[in-house]
């Protein structure tokens, strides 16, 4: 074959389009099968993904119910990504969610007449070290001891979730909420309002900015650089004499602290205070979006609006089609094994290669 | 049978009522884990598998009438989970971590999605054998009621015990687990035997599952398995891959479970929640306190991927 494109095609677009074309094609398939499942129980799948564009994405409405989804995804996504650079599979973000949504909420009721700016920092500033010690302890508990991240992680998760009810209930309970345990309700001015011109509250704009941020860091900084040898090859990286430990638990704690970050904005920009509506799942959602974007924190913002989208659509999608809520779950988990099928794909396929193109 | 006042005594007793009412799907769900993990793969995914046995055994149970067919359904549903599970990890770079994630959400929506028509009917429920008849105490009658299943799971475990020591399948099972190198050797297909044991374990979460909707609490609904499923991995790990430690174990876990309901019920409510944290905790700093950085834990599977 003759040689079909140049120089810059070729080392630059070629090798890309396998990480970008895979993860496409496996979304696609997941979408295949769950069109299948759709036909067996009798509904049509046209109708279906017809209602997700109209609820998630096709009016300046639908984008508005889609982006109040999209804030917590993107932080419990880095969460996730940012270990698993190092090779770490982190999967208890839930757990930091919670306790740095209660965090805040109770830094909220210390900061009650300071200044908004104040108030708000030192509120996001408690829910991040807070989320960020809770998964720092996991790396720290992986580098010093060997305790495997995946199963701690998991079983602090259900404690941060029994301590969250403990305090809620408890020490940190207003008493006035009488059915629904929650904290005081935080004060007007330390609440997160929305950005203007479109209804989506600020933590849209700051999930965005801190997966450009963390790309920036994994992508174009010697640290980064250091993580990435580390999650190819720990014993490798260790010989070499790169701080192992030190990237672990720097690294665990920022995607802790980014999942604290997530419940700041749940409470501060949404429930106005900290109660089980912060228990919401997004942890685990958070693990879907990170393997979709395949751990690339510039991935994960198109991966956690579509994901969003689903959501979003999921109340219409009940109404209209009589079908259950668990409809979105049950099309999630099919992109997901779909998506992890797809890791076999890798490097099977020579359309990839520059070789092919220069027609060797 | 009228309660008697029987005081602080009402605390053990409630624990032990806990641990052999509660300890049921954790006894399942762990052994099957133990069996899959001993062939040197690890299945996370028992949670989703859990919720679907609980969902399709109460559906079953419902339409023919029978709990036991149920129970099988729910076994029969593990089994298509658990070939599925091991059929994916058959492909290079797919981690099996990840396969389990993926597997407890697909699980769980389908469970939902399924379920929904069967929230509101009441199927019949396992039977149960009262071994409290020599006590005039109605809570120690109460205590000792045992589910068929209990009974049921005790054996498996000791069954397990015995093929993992006696039989040419254990052994099979134990060399796929400690090394595939020498599983090769020895011509045996390490992919095959790990398929089976993994839909082997995963029959043994559905029986846990319908265990859940079918005994206790015994109805089938969104809330009816509040993590045992994810908790037999650590159970696992707690019992140092041994099916009998399993057992004890799960009795274990049962009983801390059933300390917070316990202590509220003669009136201390003082950290009513922590107490659910308790099994948590314990498996966390067990595993806290025999993880080691240089070697692998005791009693692992080599080939396991969480162990090495």
């Amino acid at each position: 074959m003759p040689r079909l494109l140049r120089a810059p095609a070729l080392s630059v677009v070629v090798p890309r389009s396998e990480g970008l074309l895979i993860p496409l094609a496996a979304l696609l398939a997941g979408s295949l099968a769950f069109s299948l499942f759709l036909l067996m129980v009798g509904k049509s799948p046209l109708a279906f993904f017809g209602l997700v564009w109209t609820a998630g994405f096709s009016t300046a409405f639908s984008w508005q119910n889609t982006l109040s989804q999209v804030s917590p995804l993107m932080f419990a996504a880095l969460c996730v990504a940012l270990p698993a650079r190092l090779g770490l599979v982190v999967i208890g973000g839930e757990g930091a969610i919670v306790l740095g949504g209660l965090a805040a909420a109770v830094a909220g009721t210390v900061a009650v007449g300071w200044s908004p700016t104040m108030g708000l920092g030192l509120m996001a500033l408690s829910a991040m070290a807070i989320g960020g010690g809770w998964i720092a302890t996991v790396g720290a508990l992986r580098i010093k001891r060997g305790v495997n991240e995946t199963i701690a992680s998991l079983l602090m998760a259900y404690i941060a979730i029994a301590l969250f009810n403990h305090l809620v209930e408890g020490p940190f309970r207003d008493p006035a909420s009488l059915n629904k345990p929650s904290t005081l309700p935080l004060a007007e001015s330390l609440r997160v309002g929305e950005m203007p011109f479109i209804s989506a509250h600020w933590g849209v704009l700051v999930g965005i900015v801190a997966c450009i941020a963390c790309w920036v860091l994994i992508e174009r900084t010697t640290l980064g650089f250091a993580a990435r040898i580390a999650g190819d090859n720990l014993r490798a990286a260790q010989v070499q004499g790169l701080p192992v430990g030190k990237l672990v638990i720097g690294f665990t704690a920022l995607g802790g602290a980014f999942a604290g970050l997530a419940g700041f904005f749940e409470v501060a920009a949404v429930h106005g205070s900290a109660n089980g509506s912060l228990i919401a799942g997004y942890g685990y959602t958070g693990i879907l979006v990170a393997f979709l974007a395949r751990h690339n924190p510039l991935a994960i913002i198109p991966v956690a609006i579509l994901l969003g989208g689903f959501a979003a659509s999921s109340g219409l999608i009940q109404r209209r089609m009589d079908l259950p809520d668990a409809t979105i779950l049950v099309f999630q988990g099919m992109i997901f094994v779909a998506i992890l099928l797809s890791e076999t794909a890798y490097g099977r396929f020579r359309i990839f290669t520059p070789a092919y193109w220069e027609g060797r | 049978m009228d309660p008697v006042d029987i005081g602080l005594w009402g605390v053990p007793l409630a624990i032990l009522a806990g641990a052999i009412r509660v300890s049921t799907p954790f006894l399942f769900v762990s052994l099957g884990e133990c069996l899959t993990e001993r062939s040197g793969r690890i299945n996370l995914g028992l949670e989703g598998t859990l919720i679907f046995g609980a969902m399709s055994g109460y559906a079953i149970a419902y339409e023919t009438g029978s709990p036991f067919l149920g129970v099988a359904a729910a076994a029969l549903a593990g089994v298509v989970f658990g070939l599925f599970h091991g059929w994916v990890c058959k492909f290079k770079g797919v981690n099996d971590i990840a396969i389990g994630i993926a597997l407890m959400l697909l699980g769980t929506g389908l469970a939902f999605f399924f379920g929904k028509p069967y929230i509101q009917p009441v199927a019949p429920k396992l039977p149960s054998i009262s071994l409290g008849g020599w006590s005039d105490v109605p809570q120690v009658q109460a205590a000792l009621q045992v589910n068929v299943l209990f009974l049921f799971g005790a054996v498996l475990a000791v069954f397990l015990w015995w093929m993992f020591r006696a039989t040419r399948v254990g052994l099979v099972i134990r060399v796929v687990g400690d090394s595939s190198d020498a599983a090769r050797a020895m011509g045996l297909n390490a992919d095959r035997v790990r398929l089976l044991s993994t839909a082997a374990g995963g029959a043994f979460a559905g029986i846990a599952g319908a265990y859940l909707s079918l005994y206790y609490p015994g109805s089938w609904n969104e809330g009816v398995s509040s993590g045992q499923g994810l908790m037999a991995v650590a159970l696992v790990i707690f019992a140092r891959w041994n099916p009998i430690n399993c057992f004890w174990a799960a009795l274990l876990f049962g009983g801390a479970g059933a300390l917070g309901p316990a202590l509220q019920s003669v009136g201390v409510s003082e950290g009513y929640y922590l107490f659910f944290a308790a099994p948590y905790v314990l498996t966390l700093g067990l595993l806290i306190a025999t993880s080691s950085p240089e070697r692998a834990m005791q009693g692992a599977p080599a080939e396991l991927s969480i162990t090495k």
